[in-house]
């Protein structure tokens, strides 16, 4: 469904991405994961477009997009939860929403869905008219991943949604996340917390420095030894 | 006398309003200074007298044509002059400002000539020169009826286009994030384009009534009422657009009673001490956020 063949890319100078190659299937969970600026939510950029890919491509579906513009990504079915959340902080939760639909324009359906990001988040319900900023950091999380459904997105990139969030906010987000993905969606997740996530996905990346350095079904990256020891925090 | 003044300065200020709000959707959306706004408000006069004289248009077709024709040239502007520095430093945005607007300035005086010309007052219905009200001493023509009329009536029409619309919920997110606005499917350029073209058409419509107000229009116009309506966006806080309606009003009846009272030799200077006094006491204006300093 989705490729990156020899993904290169730049912030200035600094080479963040030095030739990331990987492949997300139809209906799959896949992660990645690796250390703090090892080049994670580069990569999901470049996917997105925001960040340029300097050398090599990306296809979606049989489609080059490297060079094809945020927009029209997004049009595709390629929706991004980026890290941070990246709500509108002065928009009301509705509003939020509604700009998570932006380029749909089947009322009937818009309306439906948002009433099931408010049974995922009933807590987003009560608060449909207050200003985004005005949520709680879980609350905001749960916005920006209901303002990426609203979307109905085709590949759901989500970067560290259990990011500063409560433990058991956590595993509600995770199983949010299953609950997508077996409804139809691709997900493609980046994460921390490596444990959490080998343990919904099908298979992952590991990343380091700008590479892939190993990449497997999620039990053989759970099995193995040198990702237990750098990434599961094992000795 | 108190009352007169504030009628003048009523009518004033919703003009200053009307254009301001140019400034600040553009600063909101790509923080930059339209400094071309100006002459964009300018051109909206020439435009529309030349629409009556040289095509024979009715007075208000005129002016909705110059609206168009406005919105138009802000969006050129825009493709033009600024899309190509959307990822350069500011400054040369900045610069890239001033100089179209010295441009935009300079081709109205190859095409219309640089004296000041008079409205086409034949096609300005006659009702509008006359008083509508009076009472105890004050005068209130239908004209800044109309003026105050119109006013109302365009920003009525922009409160409801941001707030309630799927374009203005849209330009509104792209002022908070643009990389979030991007990733939502939200076309940026062509949303930053739309931003130009609403403030363009206001500034229009403003040009049109301050040369009926004043019976003349002339190419450098635009520069004086520029730094007033910058100012107003100033005063109400930049990028706030309830701000800019507001820091209109305030600046055009403090000018008026600045003028009437101390002495209309100071009438200019009022927005500048505006400016100023904003500046150093409250940079983030009446209506604006605290703003930590991006450049
Ligand atoms: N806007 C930027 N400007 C300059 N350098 C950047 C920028 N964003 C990221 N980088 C650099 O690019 C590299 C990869 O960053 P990236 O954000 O992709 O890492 P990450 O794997 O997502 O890390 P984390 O787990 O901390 O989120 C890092 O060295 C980082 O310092
Ligand atoms: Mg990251």
């Amino acid at each position: 469904m989705l490729k990156l063949d020899n993904v290169h890319a730049y912030y200035g100078s600094i080479h963040a991405l030095k030739g990331v190659c990987l492949t997300v299937e139809q209906g799959e969970i896949v992660t990645l994961i690796g250390a703090n600026g090892a080049g994670k939510s580069t990569t999901l950029m470049t996917v997105s477009s925001v960040v340029p890919v300097r050398r090599g491509s990306i296809t979606f579906e049989g489609r080059d997009i490297t060079k094809v513009s945020t927009n029209r990504v997004v049009e595709m079915g390629v929706v991004q939860v980026p890290e941070g959340r990246m709500i509108f902080p002065g928009l009301t939760v509705a509003e939020n929403l509604r700009m998570g639909g932006y380029l749909r324009r089947d009322k009937d359906g818009l309306r439906r869905d948002e009433d099931k990001v408010f049974d995922l988040f009933p807590v987003l319900a009560e608060r449909r008219r207050q200003p985004g900023g005005t949520l709680s950091g879980g609350e905001q999380q749960m916005l920006a991943i209901g303002r990426a459904l609203m979307a109905r997105p085709r590949l759901l990139l989500l970067d560290e949604p259990s990011l500063g969030l409560a433990p058991i906010v956590v595993e509600n987000i995770f199983e949010v996340v299953q609950e997508i993905n077996a409804a139809g969606t691709t997900v493609m997740l980046v994460e921390q917390n490596a444990q959490m996530a080998l343990s919904i996905a099908h298979r992952g990346y590991v990343l380091a420095t700008g590479e892939v350095i190993m990449q497997g079904t999620a039990k053989e990256l759970l099995d193995d030894p040198k990702v237990r020891k750098a990434y599961l925090g094992e000795d | 006398m108190f009352e007169q003044q504030l009628v003048n300065g009523l009518t004033l200020g919703v003009i200053y309003a009307l254009i301001a709000v140019g400034y600040t959707m553009v600063y909101g959306v790509i923080e930059l200074i339209n400094f071309a706004h100006g002459e964009v408000y300018m051109l909206g006069a020439f435009f529309c007298v030349t629409f009556i004289t040289a095509l024979g248009m009715p007075f208000y077709v005129a002016i909705v044509a110059a609206m168009l024709c406005c919105a138009l040239l802000g969006i050129l502007l825009d493709v033009v002059a600024y899309r190509p520095l959307r990822n350069a430093p500011r400054l040369a945005a900045l610069i890239t400002a001033i100089g179209m607007s010295i441009f935009l300035q300079n081709l109205a005086m190859i095409i219309w000539g640089s004296r000041a010309k008079p409205f086409a007052q034949e096609a300005v219905p006659a009702y509008l020169a006359e008083t509508a009200l009076e009472w105890s001493g004050v005068h209130l023509t239908w004209l800044q009826i109309f003026i105050l009329g119109v006013a109302l009536v365009m920003m009525l029409g922009l409160y409801l286009i941001i707030n309630k619309t799927r374009i203005g919920t849209a330009m509104r997110a792209l002022a908070q994030n643009k990389t979030a606005a991007a990733l939502m499917g939200i076309n940026v350029n062509f949303v930053i384009s739309f931003t130009f073209a609403l403030g363009s058409a206001m500034g229009a419509v403003a040009g049109v009534l301050v040369a009926v107000y004043y019976n003349t229009l002339y190419p450098t116009m635009g520069y004086v009422a520029g730094v007033k309506a910058f100012a107003s966006a100033v005063l109400g806080g930049i990028g706030s657009v309830p701000g800019a309606m507001v820091g209109g009003v305030v600046l055009g009846v403090a000018e008026a009673l600045g003028a009437g009272y101390v002495s209309s030799l100071y009438r200019d200077g009022v927005a500048y001490a505006v400016l100023i006094a904003v500046i150093i006491f409250r940079p983030s204006g009446i209506l604006g956020r605290a703003v930590v300093d991006k450049a």
